[in-house]
């Protein structure tokens, strides 16, 4: 009895050599409901067939508010997660912190530069060096349609703003709710930005949004985009205020509005009331921006481990979530399109591989732009002030060259 | 410990006599004082210090994390300069003031009420209390719904054939901030009815009786004799009430989100986003700074207050 | 006069009815959604009963739910929020019968000063002590574990418990304290024998009241156990958001349900004690 005990003490010492490099990685990350969770499994899969021991840490809630207070206590406690859910300039604000890792041999080993877009490695990259890894590219100009709907109506899907007035009016006339909208900050902004870039143009939208120019913030195509957006809010319902974007796209499925402004990941609500995209709904480019993309990517930034078993485990996440097997599975189930060029499309469905077609196109026309909604374009701060606007001007009488002139003083928040 | 060498110690050991009592006595002396001291190293450390170290901050330029550079009155310009603000602490004042009055007076009917003989009190009791076991995490989407014109109240009842019925608070960014009012008042007036209820059982029977000899009636007898008499129990639950309503971040979190647009906006959700999410800690602790003066402000009196009617009860 | 049935008494139970209704509605919502398909939510009336029971969604919230990448439902989390909130409600109330005792029997100088500032702790907003706590429990190296959590709950719990205890000993008679004293009884002996032992009813209160404090809370779990250890609170709170998912509020309400029915049965159970205890002179401040 005490002999096999100890012979099997040994054995167990005899493989710890073996499994000394294999750590834990731990992710912080809100991918907590069906497809998402689904995908992130994937992730957890890959890195368990490596050796290394996954330790969950999901946070869900406003759209990662939970889970920035989680991380930053985390870093704070001096006990960093392996990876975190972290996007867009928020990147280069952490890395100014000074707690990011570098990933530059991992991403040099794995030829990034070449893998990935410009648009996109920029965002990766903190003072030249790798700190994050992509996982995927969201579109969010999109506008979806329910056919049907517009068929009764006697409607046609508009291409630009006259045309989707005239569209929103016959609806309206049908009885059906031109726009489901569902009034949440984020999503005031995501309408908000598809009427500017639909509006102004990719130029107009780099300068005012990325740039943070004050004279064009405050300018005349600042005035005109706030005063098409009045006019979109007439076609709104009054129940919106609040209202969960899925439950605006299930206006859409059951016909009761004509179409919604929302990114790509609308598909999934689609999906799961079994609905098919091109005959039961359509997804088309917000009116006036054919040919433009707004990205939202997300990404995993890397936290400095002090444990080399961890440093090593973070490498492999990172080789990993570039891998053209996991950029396929978990986009296949979220509805965005690979961040990796090279990755075969042909198992996604249309509006996916529309969405890869524009991209491309859209990068070398330089239409490409960062959604500011989604916090791909601007520092948090500003970024917030700017929201805080977008909100109020929904929600209140304000005027639309009153709001300008509000959005550019937000524009100088830092 | 120092006992010996204290002078009480010394005395001690030279009475000799009844050592043992002496020591005891000795004993009691700074006992408490020593039972008490862990506590107070934990507020003074967990509580205090953290309000210092908060008020630093506020005086920094931090930005995700902490930073210790001085950047003097900044971040308050910052703050008074945002409308937002002005927002949330009218907004904290309308809420504040309702949401007390409201579960003031309904946790006092429902206790006087229930407190006449009533056939099923316990299931009654179970049923006014339960809210109050529930986070708000978990009635949230219950009220949102409840309150939501498309879904909720307005929809049933226009669905039961009152067409004109309107109930589109929740919608309005003029009043959203009541609806908030109505899902705390909710919440909370169960458990100032059980205080309530418990003061009313305290209250000696005799005086009522002699008071209906003398032919007063029972509203006259409550109002006159009874409600004033449970004076300090209003203590207790305007001090749980504000701490409620101050710190009430739940509630709208789940309820409006702040919303529509920013228009139920308090501060405590205000610190929250503008600390944690966007990378303005300086500029959130300097709000926090703010909503901890104003506690101050509200509360010291009020505690003085009770502190003294206790000492005198 | 009491039992006499007068257009009175029918008016104050029918008031009272009233309010019932009021107080009930949500939960009613709760649970008849909790046991709709989702097609009977899309289409159905909120307060319409479902179309036909399915417990589906329970099965799915206990079992099989999504709070993370794992979609292991509740279950797994009960057992967490058990193990942080049983220690820290013990300890904390403990703590504050101790306290009460001294700062009502035992007054030196200064103690009532103390013990405003100890209040002053009860209201401090939570948000503003997250970040240094969390540097001090990762000094301590307690960050992220449940030992921690409960750390935290104590601390922030002490404040309330000592009020509750110093008000309820606050009308014990002096005479008992002062005669156990004259027969030469010191400080524990008449803590344990003398106060200790008539203690029940605030007891049960400060048990209920830091109970559903804690199964409750929200922000601390999030903070500083997020993660294997979250308490059930985190998990719904996961489980019920979802930033680009499909979401089913009969599994959300479900899952709500199951989280609640600690606190739920706590003041089912001990409710009638809680009145009681209360009134035995908790509140008489």
């Amino acid at each position: 009895m005490k002999l096999k005990r100890l012979s099997a003490a040994l054995l167990a010492a005899s493989l710890l050599p073996a499994t000394v490099m294999a750590g834990n990685v731990e992710v912080l990350h809100w991918w907590t409901s069906g497809g998402e969770a689904k995908s992130a499994l994937e992730l957890k899969k890959m890195m368990t067939a490596k050796g290394h021991t996954w330790r969950d840490f999901a946070v869900a809630g406003g759209g990662g508010d939970n889970a920035m207070t989680a991380l930053k206590t985390r870093v704070v406690s001096g006990n960093p997660p392996t990876a975190a859910q972290i996007k867009g300039p928020a990147i280069q604000e952490w890395g100014a912190e000074g707690v990011l890792a570098n990933i530059d041999p991992v991403a040099k080993a794995g030829n990034w530069d070449k893998l990935l877009p410009p648009v996109v490695s920029q965002v990766m990259k903190y003072k030249g060096q790798y700190v994050a890894a992509p996982v995927n590219v969201h579109r969010v100009n999109w506008l979806w349609v329910n056919p049907e709907a517009f068929k009764k109506a006697g409607a046609t899907v508009p291409k630009t703003w006259p045309e989707f007035f005239a569209a929103a009016d016959k609806l309206q006339k049908a009885g059906i709710q031109p726009i489901a909208h569902g009034g949440q900050p984020w999503q005031d902004a995501t309408l908000f930005e598809s009427v500017a870039l639909g509006v102004g143009g990719a130029g107009y939208y780099k300068k005012a949004f990325v740039q943070l120019d004050q004279a064009t913030l405050a300018g005349p195509t600042t005035v005109k985009v706030f005063e098409t957006l009045q006019r979109v809010k007439g076609y709104i319902d009054k129940g919106a205020a609040g209202r969960d974007w899925n439950l605006a796209t299930n206006m859409v499925i059951t016909g009761k509005a004509g179409m919604q402004f929302m990114g790509d990941w609308a598909k999934g609500e689609f999906t799961a009331a079994s609905k098919q995209p091109g005959k039961d709904y359509l997804c088309v480019d917000a009116p006036g921006t054919a040919g433009m993309f707004t990205f939202n990517i997300d990404s995993l930034a890397m936290f400095q481990q002090k444990d080399p078993a961890s440093v090593k485990a973070q490498a492999d996440l990172a080789a990993t979530v570039m891998s053209p097997a996991f950029q396929e599975t978990f986009n296949l189930n979220k509805g965005s399109i690979p961040a990796r060029l090279d990755t075969p499309m042909d198992k996604f469905d249309d509006c996916a591989k529309k969405s890869k077609a524009d991209l491309t196109t859209a990068s070398k026309s330089g239409a490409l732009v960062p959604s500011f909604a989604h916090k791909m374009a601007m520092p948090s701060a500003t970024e917030g002030a700017m929201v805080d606007v977008i909100s109020q001007f929904m929600n209140s009488s304000m005027t639309p060259k009153a709001a300008a002139e509000r959005l550019a003083k937000a524009g100088k928040v830092k | 410990m120092s006992h010996s060498s204290s002078p009480a110690g010394v005395r001690a050991l030279a009475d000799a006599a009844p050592a043992a009592a002496s020591r005891q006595r000795l004993a009691d002396r700074w006992l408490p004082r020593l039972v008490l001291s862990p506590t107070i190293i934990m507020s003074l450390v967990f509580v205090y210090g953290f309000i210092a170290w908060t008020a630093w901050l506020s005086f920094t330029e931090s930005r995700l994390l902490p930073r210790y550079d001085w950047a003097g009155l900044t971040q308050y310009l910052a703050l008074f300069d945002n409308e937002r603000w002005w927002t949330a602490v009218a907004n904290l004042g309308v809420f504040g003031g309702l949401f007390i009055l409201c579960t003031l007076v309904v946790g006092l009917l429902l206790a006087v009420l229930l407190d006449q003989k009533i056939r099923a009190e316990g299931a009654l009791r179970a049923i006014y209390l339960y809210p109050m076991a529930l986070s708000f995490i978990v009635t949230g989407t219950a009220w949102k719904w409840m309150l939501n014109p498309d879904m909720g109240l307005q929809k049933v009842l226009n669905d039961w054939g009152f067409a004109n019925f309107t109930f589109d608070w929740l919608v309005d960014p003029d009043r959203a901030i009541y609806t908030v009012v109505i899902a705390g008042v909710w919440q909370s007036s169960g458990f100032v009815m059980a205080l309530f209820l418990a003061g009313l059982r305290g209250v000696d029977d005799s005086i009522i009786k002699a008071a209906q000899v003398d032919g007063a009636s029972l509203p006259t007898i409550y109002r006159r004799i009874v409600i004033p008499s449970l004076r300090p129990v209003f203590f207790s639950v305007l001090l749980i009430l504000s701490h409620i309503a101050i710190k009430s971040f739940d509630l709208v979190m789940a309820l409006t989100g702040g919303g529509p647009g920013t228009s139920s906006d308090v501060p405590a959700i205000f610190m929250y986003q503008f600390a944690f999410t966007r990378g303005q800690l300086g500029l959130g602790a300097a709000s926090a700074m703010m909503m901890l003066m104003t506690i101050v402000a509200v509360l010291v009196p009020l505690m003085y207050l009770e502190t003294r009617s206790a000492k005198r009860g | 006069m009491a039992n006499k049935l007068s257009i009175g008494r029918l008016l104050v139970y029918a008031a009272l009815a009233l309010v019932a209704l009021y107080y009930l509605l949500p939960l009613y919502v709760m649970l008849t959604t909790s046991f709709k398909t989702l097609d009977d939510i899309r289409q159905g009336n909120l307060l319409s009963l479902p179309h036909a029971w399915d417990g589906g969604a329970w099965a799915k919230a206990w079992a099989s739910a999504c709070t993370g990448i794992e979609c292991g439902g509740m279950k797994g989390f009960f057992w967490n929020s058990v193990k942080m909130t049983v220690p820290a409600v013990l300890i904390s109330t403990m703590i504050g019968a101790v306290n009460g005792y001294v700062v009502s029997m035992w007054r030196f100088k200064g103690s009532d000063a103390l013990f405003t500032l100890l209040l002053v702790g009860c209201f401090i907003p939570f948000q503003v002590v997250l970040l240094p706590m969390a540097q001090l429990l990762g000094w301590l190296g307690l960050a992220n574990t449940t030992a921690g959590l409960v750390l935290v709950h104590v601390i922030y719990g002490t404040a309330f418990t000592t009020l509750f205890f110093r008000n309820f000993y606050v009308t014990v008679p002096d005479e008992l304290v002062k005669a156990g004293r004259i027969d030469g009884a010191g400080f524990w002996t008449i803590f344990f024998r003398i106060l200790l032992p008539v203690s029940g009813p605030i007891f049960v209160v400060c048990v209920i009241w830091q109970f559903t404090q804690i199964w409750n809370d929200f922000l601390f779990g999030v903070v500083f156990a997020a993660g294997e250890a979250q308490p059930i609170t985190v998990a719904l709170n996961n489980l019920v958001n979802t930033s680009t998912g499909v979401k089913e509020y009969n599994v959300d309400m479900a899952s709500a349900i199951i989280a609640a029915l600690p606190t739920l049965f706590v003041y089912m159970v001990a409710g009638r004690y809680f009145v009681r205890g209360l009134t035995a002179g908790a509140v008489k401040g």
